[in-house]
């Protein structure tokens, strides 16, 4: 029978090789200067006039548009502010110059060989996004999981003679000595982190990013998660770059647009250990030359391979089609700053989300992270003390690739032997041993002395954190089957509506957590019923959800996939609730969500650590603002404590057998769980 | 044995088709005779640089009918009796077509293309890049053909819906009518493509009953009397130009519909030359009012592309616009009075005064009402001494974004001679290809030097120059000076004179590609995009309706406003391999027409609503707007004898 499995493994492999291309195999075949001095050649955007860094710059400050902003900043003269906004411009331009193209592939090329086996990338996707790039603007989307992948889409462009992207990047990169003035001259603008009420600065950010599309001088390359994924699973997007990427296609400055997802996966993330670190309050170090090179011993180890997946060239004006007017920018006239309509804003929003939907599908999902899904799946002490059976555990998870390949994700399996390579790639996480697998813990507790309870807690969350940020990247496959699993676990119902009611509600609360594309709750719900009747969880009638026998496996893994998600929100629901004041700050709630939870974890309470993660902290407080349990003034959050109590209880089940004509009531918003707690307490 | 072009009768490209045929009909003939009195010489000299070489056809044409209206032989008649529209349009004109029935494009047997007949410039000449640009643009060639139906079935045409008692009350007027079936196809459409279309393929839907032919206002009045009487559908005809499908009945109309067709109201009744106004019978057509205005001296300078077969009354109906509006105006500043017939009897201002503050101008209601409301019987239009002097011209600009600035530039100085027109590329291309076959050697070296200085020495990429065309008109040294003033803006934006012949070329080609158009308002902020955008899109919805070749998308700047401009866009594209290329136009159209609204266009500039643009309507003008509108037909026509549906 496992004979059968490889077998069928290797027809997976095929297929998969024939898709991507390895690009490092031919950068070793020749000489690094004699890559970086190729003819580079590439075919640009037909519009495009060949316009000068210095063009662009003048183009932004004599454009209407800033002329009129600066002629309302009161209070300093106008030949001032129009100072100021020239060194706006100036910290923010980036400076493209071939020849520093040409030095960072160079380097670029030279770390990349060390540090990786492979950089895998689709040839169909560059060949389509080579002729997007004739026909329109092209935004480059890609998602942001390291470092590492800041100049990737440069270097594969610069390869493969495509003109190569001016990038977003953050304002702490571009003050790093010598660093930051080379990351300009390949490309990359820089954009302060808070520009919070700053009018003029936003004015000049907007008004270059419209600039560099309405022109097509060169592809725009931006993060739409807004920065690095701390937990390698999407990020909620930002809405500000998007949107002003996107008008020039509403104003009807260009004829359209295009944005292509890109999909970074990695067999093993460089900044791993420091992630989990910083999700647990240890601030990351600052961006710094010096701290660079004190990182190069990062090239000493092996991190496996890379995928970079171009993604099918989406059409704005295809994707808005219908969901916007664009005539409402008619009667002003277009240089006018104006307040987009809440129509065009979910539009905006609906687009992001898409993007991050698609770069996800995009993404490869590597072995290590379905073993990281079943190595959390068991008790804690398991995996410290005692260890994980090995063979248990490499059945399960050819086991998870079947589900995985039911629910139609991207298996990156490149052989049979699989399995053991990967573990030993992640030598820093886990360790095999005499057929158990147990996790690995920072620093010899013998040689110190002995760690307080406090401390171990933490010791252990580091590594489990490590652990989950890999689980975490093959976790939206999982997340609609699991939300609709984990409804029929808590409701107990058969009934298609009141599940679906339930779907919502979890859908609602986790939007934070998981990427959900707005207005499409019965597209999720249909997607999460069709993917557990394929894999034979359920069986679908009519009206009815029936858990299959032969389901019981299926559904009770992605139950408690998503059970850390659960006790984690009903956890600090709690703290809301019951311990912490009416009124607190963000450097308050953190520290003291992690001291009740570490206290929960060693009386044995609550067993899981995501809970210590300051994302997933955040994330609660953005989700209960969202739902509008908490509100925020301007450092302040200010608690509802009854409407976090109700959503909890919801969470948490107490409201199991509710008559079915209520059901339809407790959908989403918190008014109605006010309506309806009071039909309830009527019967 | 001639090939037919195949644009013409065997429509390969159903726009090419559209495009090239209305070429022939709309360039006025060139003259052969000077034999004319001096003063008629000026007249055909002046008319002839205008229109692209217009003139009145001196072979005289068969079928003209005198005018005679019993009831105003009193009054002083100033035109000659030479008529260009006769009852029977059909003796002289194309009845599945733009224009007259002798003037084609043909392919010759060495499979050159030809113009034929004697009425144009180009008539007679052979055009010898037109086949390689229609090959090169479109994959047009010879092989493929379709017959268009040679001559109209009358069978095909469903038998007339005759109200009786009107018909019977009709003959007693003794108003000439008809109801033969030739008769009533010829006023049941108007040039929209897919109009045209059906006819050359033989198909041919609901038409009107019967065509009256009044002879002057009174006759009109009856006309009205009795159509509400006997609850009779009218629907006024003109010239027959319409591009909205103004003039297809409505197939929901039960009643029997009646086409009252203006033409033969068709005379200059006065002209006041103290005040400079004439007053004149609304079924004139433009070419015989300045025709005849020319005679006595004058012009009213209202020149649309189609002055050869529309009407005045046509033009009050749906607010024309003329090439040479910057001198002249618009018809809404030329028209001083108009007198409607309506179902609630005649609606007309007291007095002729140039302005008036007395509530809103009901003239207004007028203008635009597309026959909603009534018929125009007569208008007093202002009139102006002919021009002196008048002279073509022509700037090359690098690219079409210079071209548009110094557009712009000319209109905030407010220098814009009688008419200033930008092509992009595309059409300055096509003008090239119509380029009539040069006599000399000699021509054909210079031409080819002309083209060396400007794409080698000045480094114009001639994919990507521009051509102005330039009219300027008034007293010599006044026309001089204000040439210099164009020129020196132009120079600011690179613009490069080039010559008078290629502004007249221009102007030709106005007619040659005026079939199918959209045609809108614009800010000129948004000129640029809207110029691109449309073009874009019309090229990628022909790419989704899966047309085998890419088509011609291409624009041109006609007129310019203080607050904005006026754009044309036109597109025709090859159409083999598609199974039903009407409805393929249609629906790019509607894209094209979509995209332009979105951009921030108008829905219309001078063309009309119709029933093309009704659905856009109610998001132009506001709901409030329509209820306006709704009102005022409620009240005017209640019983909607005026049915045409245009508009609302």
């Amino acid at each position: 029978e496992l004979k059968q499995n490889v077998y069928s493994i290797k027809n997976v492999v095929l297929k998969d090789e024939e898709e991507f291309t390895d690009i490092l195999e031919e950068r070793r075949c020749t000489t690094d200067l004699g890559y970086a001095l190729r003819t580079f050649n590439p075919q640009p955007y037909k519009g495009a006039p060949s316009s000068s860094t210095s063009d662009l710059k003048k183009a932004v400050l004599e454009s209407q548009y800033l002329r009129y902003i600066i002629a309302l900043e009161t209070g300093s003269s106008v030949e001032k502010v129009r100072q100021e906004a020239r060194g706006i411009l100036e910290e923010m331009s980036h400076n493209l110059q071939l020849g520093f193209i040409r030095l960072m592939a160079y380097t670029v090329n030279k770390v990349f060989k060390r540090l990786f086996r492979s950089i895998y990338v689709n040839m169909e996707g560059l060949n389509m996004l080579q002729q997007a790039i004739q026909e329109s603007p092209v935004i480059l989307m890609p998602n942001h999981r390291s470092y590492v992948d800041f100049l990737i889409v440069s270097f594969i462009l610069f390869t493969y003679d495509i003109p190569i992207p001016v990038i977003a990047a953050g304002i702490p990169l571009a003050s790093m000595k010598v660093v930051g003035e080379i990351l300009r001259r390949s490309g990359a603008f820089f954009i302060r982190r808070a520009i919070g009420s700053d009018k003029l600065y936003w004015a000049v950010l907007s008004e270059y990013v419209r600039t560099i599309v309405r022109t097509g001088c060169a592809p725009l390359e931006f993060y739409v998660e807004g920065f690095r994924s701390r937990t390698l699973k999407s990020v909620v997007p930002k809405l500000g770059m998007m949107d002003m990427v996107l008008e020039p296609y509403f104003k009807g400055e260009v004829f359209d647009i295009t944005l292509v997802p890109i999909s970074i996966s990695y067999d093993r993330v460089v900044e791993e250990s420091l992630l989990a670190l910083e999700l647990l309050g240890v601030p990351k170090p600052k961006e710094s030359t010096t701290g660079l090179f004190k990182a190069s011993r990062v090239l000493q180890e092996d991190y496996g391979c890379m995928h970079v997946n171009f993604g099918r060239p989406l059409s704005v004006r295809q994707l808005c089609e219908g969901k916007i007017n664009r005539s409402e920018y008619n009667l002003i006239p277009r240089d006018l700053p104006q307040r987009p309509s809440t129509e065009i804003q979910d539009c905006v929003n609906w687009v992001a989300h898409l993007i991050v939907r698609t770069q996800e599908e995009g993404s490869l999902i590597s072995p290590w992270s379905l073993m990281a899904c079943l190595l959390l799946q068991a008790p804690i002490t398991t995996l410290t003390e005692e260890g994980l059976q090995w063979h248990g555990l490499t059945e399960k998870t050819l086991w998870l690739r079947k589900l995985v390949l039911d629910f139609r994700g991207r298996l990156n399996w490149p052989d049979s032997d699989v399995m053991s390579s990967t573990v030993a790639l992640h030598h820093s996480i886990v360790h095999h041993k005499a057929g158990r697998v147990c996790l690995v813990q920072d620093g010899d507790p013998a040689s110190q002395d002995p760690l307080s309870p406090e401390e171990g807690v933490m010791r252990t969350a580091a590594a489990v954190l490590m652990l989950v940020s890999y689980r975490n990247q093959a976790l939206h496959v999982f997340v609609r089957p699991g939300i609709l699993a984990t409804a029929i676990h808590i409701t107990k119902s058969t009934q298609k509506d009141e599940l679906f009611s339930f779907f919502c509600f979890l859908r609602d609360v986790f939007a934070n957590e998981f990427i959900f594309i707005p207005g499409r709750a019965s597209q999720d719900f249909d997607e999460a019923c069709s993917l557990l009747q394929k894999c034979g969880a359920v069986h679908m009638s009519e009206q009815e959800v029936t858990v299959l026998e032969t389901g019981l496996e299926v559904l009770s893994f992605l139950q408690k996939l998503l059970q850390p998600f659960l006790d984690s929100y009903q956890l600090i629901f709690r703290y809301l609730c019951e311990n912490g004041a009416h009124v607190f700050t963000e450097k308050q709630f953190l520290p003291a969500v992690q001291n009740l939870a570490t206290k929960l974890i060693l009386s044995g309470d609550l067993h899981t650590f995501e809970v210590l993660s300051s994302d997933t902290q955040k994330n609660v407080l953005s989700a209960l603002r969202r739902l509008e349990a908490v509100t925020k003034l301007r450092n302040e959050y200010k608690v509802n404590k009854a409407a976090v109590r109700r959503t909890g209880d919801i969470l948490c089940k107490i409201i199991c057998d509710i008559p079915v004509k209520i059901k339809l009531l407790f959908c989403v918003r918190l008014e109605n769980f006010v309506l309806f707690f009071t039909l309830l307490s009527l019967k | 044995m001639c090939h037919t072009f195949p644009a013409l009768t065997s429509d390969r490209s159903s726009r090419i088709c559209s495009l090239l045929y209305k070429h022939g009909s709309s360039m006025a003939s060139n003259s052969s005779g000077s034999d004319s009195s001096d003063r008629q010489r000026i007249a055909q000299q002046r008319l002839s640089v205008i229109a692209g070489h217009l003139q009145r056809p001196v072979e005289g044409n068969s079928g003209i009918l005198a005018a005679e209206c019993k009831a105003q032989g009193d009054k002083l008649d100033v035109s000659s009796e030479r008529r260009t529209v006769p009852r029977r349009r059909q003796e002289i004109m194309k009845w599945n077509g733009w224009g007259y029935s002798d003037s084609k494009f043909l392919y010759n047997k060495k499979g050159q293309a030809e113009f034929t007949g004697k009425r144009y410039r180009l008539s007679g000449m052979i055009i010898p890049g037109l086949r390689e640009w229609m090959e090169s643009t479109f994959g047009a060639n010879l092989q493929h053909k379709t017959p268009a139906a040679p001559i109209l079935n009358s069978s095909a045409v469903q038998p007339p819906t005759l109200n009786e008692a009107f018909l019977k009350e009709l003959k007693s007027t003794g108003i000439p009518f008809s109801h033969d079936a030739e008769d009533r196809v010829f006023r049941s459409h108007g040039h929209c493509l897919h109009e045209i279309f059906a006819l050359r393929e033989g198909k041919i839907g609901r038409v009107p009953d019967l065509v009256v032919w009044p002879n002057c206002h009174n006759d009109v009045v009856k006309i009205v009397e009795l159509a509400c009487k006997h609850n009779v559908c009218l629907m006024p005809y003109g010239g027959g130009t319409s591009v909205s499908s103004a003039l297809e009945c409505p197939p929901e109309e039960t009643r029997s519909i009646v086409s009252l067709d203006t033409s033969q109201m068709n005379r200059i009744l006065w002209i006041d030359e103290k005040n400079l106004t004439a007053h004149v019978e609304a079924g004139i057509v433009g070419q015989d009012l300045e025709r005849l205005l020319n005679e006595s001296g004058y012009c009213t300078g209202h020149e649309p592309d189609s002055m050869e077969f529309s009407s005045l009354g046509g033009w009050v109906a749906t607010r024309a616009s003329g090439m040479k509006k910057n001198i002249y105006g618009n018809i809404e500043d030329l028209v001083v009075h108009i007198k409607m017939v309506t179902p609630q009897g005649v609606i007309e201002k007291s007095c002729q005064g140039p302005r008036m503050s007395t509530g809103p101008d009901v003239h207004h209601f007028i203008m635009g009402s597309e026959g909603t409301l009534g018929v125009v019987t007569e208008v007093t239009m202002k009139i102006r001494p002919m021009p002196e002097y008048q002279k073509y011209g022509s700037v090359v600009f690098p690219n079409f974004e210079m071209g548009v600035a110094c557009l712009r530039e000319v209109a905030r100085q407010r220098c814009a001679p009688a008419s200033i027109r930008l092509m992009d590329n595309e059409q300055f291309k096509f003008g090239h290809a119509l380029k009539p076959q040069v006599s000399s050697i000699f021509t054909s070296f210079l031409d080819g030097l002309k083209k060396f200085y400007i794409t080698k020495f000045k480094g114009f990429d001639p994919n990507r120059l521009c051509v102005a065309t330039l009219l300027f008109e008034g007293d010599r040294e006044k026309v001089l000076q204000h040439e210099k003033q164009v020129y020196d803006i132009a120079a600011k934006f690179g613009g490069l004179a080039a010559g008078e012949d290629n502004g007249q070329r221009g102007y030709m080609l106005t007619f040659v590609i005026a079939y199918l158009r959209v045609v809108l308002g614009f800010k000129y902020t948004l000129v640029l995009d809207i110029c691109r955008n449309v073009k874009a899109r019309i090229v990628r919805e022909c790419k989704d309706k899966g047309v085998q070749f890419p088509p011609l998308s291409t624009c041109r700047v006609t007129q310019t406003y203080d607050a904005g401009a006026c754009v044309y866009f036109y597109f025709a594209f090859n159409y083999r391999g598609l199974s039903d290329p009407v409805h393929v136009y249609e629906q790019v159209e509607h894209a094209a027409r979509e995209e332009i609204l979105a951009n921030g266009g108008s829905l219309s500039h001078h063309h009309g609503v119709g029933k093309l643009r009704k659905e856009w309507m109610r998001e132009t003008i506001s709901s409030v707007g329509m209820g306006m509108l709704r009102s005022v037909k409620d009240y005017v026509d209640p019983n909607n004898i005026f049915g045409n549906r245009n508009l609302l």
